[in-house]
């Protein structure tokens, strides 16, 4: 089967940053691929280059089998990108922004309206108001409205979900799953962790590099060691403690706990000993599941240590 | 179980509001708020777009005044004595915070000089700082060279660097490597254990989980207010989020 993406050893470099460093990934046809990592990784960069807005120093990259770099200009007809910062006219209102993008790209919005009726429902009693004027979950309905209305084969979301509060995050991920019965394969990026497990399958990213890609389940279950949740409503306290112990390999806070590994796997009677005597009240510590965040971090201090 | 009297240990309310509401027009955005926050806590203020969170902290830095109720932050009046309430509180806000084109050194000195600080203490601070974050090598670097991670954990250090009552920091860690957000959330921990109150907002659920106590805020009212772990229990939930997502109606309109 094609591969909707295939991307080799693809590099860039602004000035003396390396912005992507030998980024090699595929994506299939009608998948949810997320890119994971902070500000500064490279996500931005990476999406310009797939959406061919920005052009690679080295590698190759494909999207649905056309040449990224040669053919653009076929290329863009069947993408969908709706960028982190602007892609809405600020002074159009909501219908104006809508059948601006139809037209662009030689379209109508009747004749593609099936495919957006279940996000644009929601924003279309405001169709008259500015885009300026909505709120910030109305303009990602919107923004993503625009960014479907030629009925592009890939979509690519930088950051959609970013200053979105929780409900409205929520619902943009049911509506990303809707869009799968389309056959629209989706590339979203995000710096909240707990997002990937919304995806296919996920690739963590940091500082130009690809730290791992698999189901997001698979890169939980790649945690190497086995994780204790510790918690006392001391936290400062227990996390100096807990660094002071010698058994301990690390030791990070986690919320409301903090997420322990141990040299041995597990905690000895020295380690309810030492928090005995430093006089921190109620600890509990049980097994917990590592999460992607806690995968994250692991494969951040390998790459330290190497 | 311990629960919020765990800060009865200071009993000192640093914030404390009764019946606050504030009207725009025929809007009501804050619709009669009444909590309490308190010495060396950290309290989660959390609630959907337009939920009338903005409104109320413009009202507690002291920059906008109640329609009605009582307000009182770090033992200030927030209708007479916004002034002083200025002078306690810090603030820090994930997009700006610190001016990019001058250097590290700078920007400390520029800060301590706002908040009226001595020359003396201003050198004492600067030198523990840059000690501290471990910024020697990048006292004479201009801001916007600098690694967003070290840029966050400055900007929160100089957020209190007045040693305020106070501080508020808005989605301090969103889009931060893992391992700076722990390191910073353990600056925030460290801070609020010399007393200094932190008041967080923030749409990032994960960053709700590691505050002492959370409100939640939705059509201009405070719908939950405890810790991450009661409510939790009481709406059923694995996570701050779900319990988010439970409560917190988006505004549409």
């Amino acid at each position: 089967m094609q591969k909707t993406i295939e991307s080799s050893g693809i590099s860039k470099t602004f000035g003396t940053t390396k912005a992507l460093n030998n980024i090699s990934f595929s994506v299939d046809e009608s998948e949810v691929f997320g890119f994971i990592g902070p500000d500064g990784a490279g996500k931005t960069t990476l999406f310009r280059i797939i959406t061919t807005l920005l052009l690679p120093d080295e590698g190759e990259i494909k999207v649905l089998g056309i040449d990224a770099v040669s053919h653009y200009k076929e290329l863009r007809k069947n993408i969908g990108y709706m960028p982190g910062r602007f892609s809405l006219y600020q002074d159009l209102s909501v219908e104006e922004n809508l059948n601006f993008y139809a037209t662009v790209f030689g379209t109508t919005v009747e004749e593609n309206y099936d495919l957006i009726s279940d996000i644009y429902s929601h924003i279309e009693p405001f169709k008259k108001r500015l885009a300026g004027k909505l709120s910030g979950g109305m303009k990602q309905k919107l923004a993503l409205s625009c960014a479907l209305i030629h009925k592009p084969k890939l979509l690519v979301l930088d950051e959609p979900t970013t200053g979105v509060d929780a409900v409205s995050r929520s619902e943009f991920w049911d509506m990303l799953g809707k869009l799968r019965q389309h056959k629209i394969t989706i590339l979203v990026s995000t710096p909240y962790m707990d997002e990937a497990m919304r995806c296919d399958r996920v690739a963590l990213i940091q500082n130009g590099k690809i730290l791992t890609i698999d189901a997001p389940q698979k890169i939980r279950d790649g945690f190497g060691r086995k994780l204790y949740s510790v918690r006392s409503m001391e936290k400062y306290k227990l996390i100096n403690s807990l660094r002071s112990y010698p058994g301990i390999l690390t030791a990070y806070p986690f919320g409301d706990s903090v997420h322990v590994t141990f040299k041995n796997d597990m905690p000895e009677d020295s380690l309810y000993d030492l928090i005995l005597k430093s006089g921190i009240g109620d600890v509990t510590i049980s097994e917990t599941q590592a999460g992607i965040e806690d995968r994250f971090l692991e494969l951040m201090n390998k790459g330290i240590n190497d | 179980m311990i629960d919020v009297f765990q800060f009865n240990k200071m009993n000192d309310s640093v914030i404390s509001v009764h019946n606050l509401v504030k009207k725009f027009g025929s809007f009501i955005a804050n619709d009669n708020l009444t909590f309490d926050v308190y010495k060396g806590e950290i309290f989660g203020f959390l609630g959907a777009n337009g939920a009338g969170k903005t409104t109320a902290i413009r009202i507690l830095s002291g920059l906008s005044k109640p329609t009605s109720g009582k307000v009182m932050v770090a033992g200030f009046d927030a209708f007479r004595e916004t002034e002083q309430i200025k002078k306690n509180i810090g603030y820090m806000c994930q997009k700006f915070s610190l001016y990019e084109d001058l250097t590290v050194r700078e920007n400390i000195i520029l800060y301590g000089g706002i908040y009226g600080m001595t020359k003396k203490l201003i050198w004492e601070r600067l030198t523990e700082l840059l000690a501290k974050l471990k910024f020697r090598e990048f006292e004479n670097r201009i801001i916007a060279d600098l690694p967003l991670g070290l840029r966050q954990k400055l900007a929160f250090s100089v957020a209190v660097l007045h040693e305020p009552k106070i501080v508020f920091l808005d989605e301090p860690t969103g889009g931060v490597d893992p391992i700076t957000r722990r390191q910073f959330w353990e600056m925030i921990y460290e801070t609020a254990s010399r007393g200094i109150t932190v008041f967080v907002t923030t749409h990032y659920m994960d960053e709700a989980e590691y505050c002492d106590r959370i409100s939640i805020m939705s059509e201009g009212k405070i719908v939950a207010i405890d810790t991450p772990e009661n409510l939790k229990k009481q709406y059923d939930a694995a996570t701050v989020e779900e319990v988010f997502i439970k409560i917190a109606r988006p505004v549409i309109n």
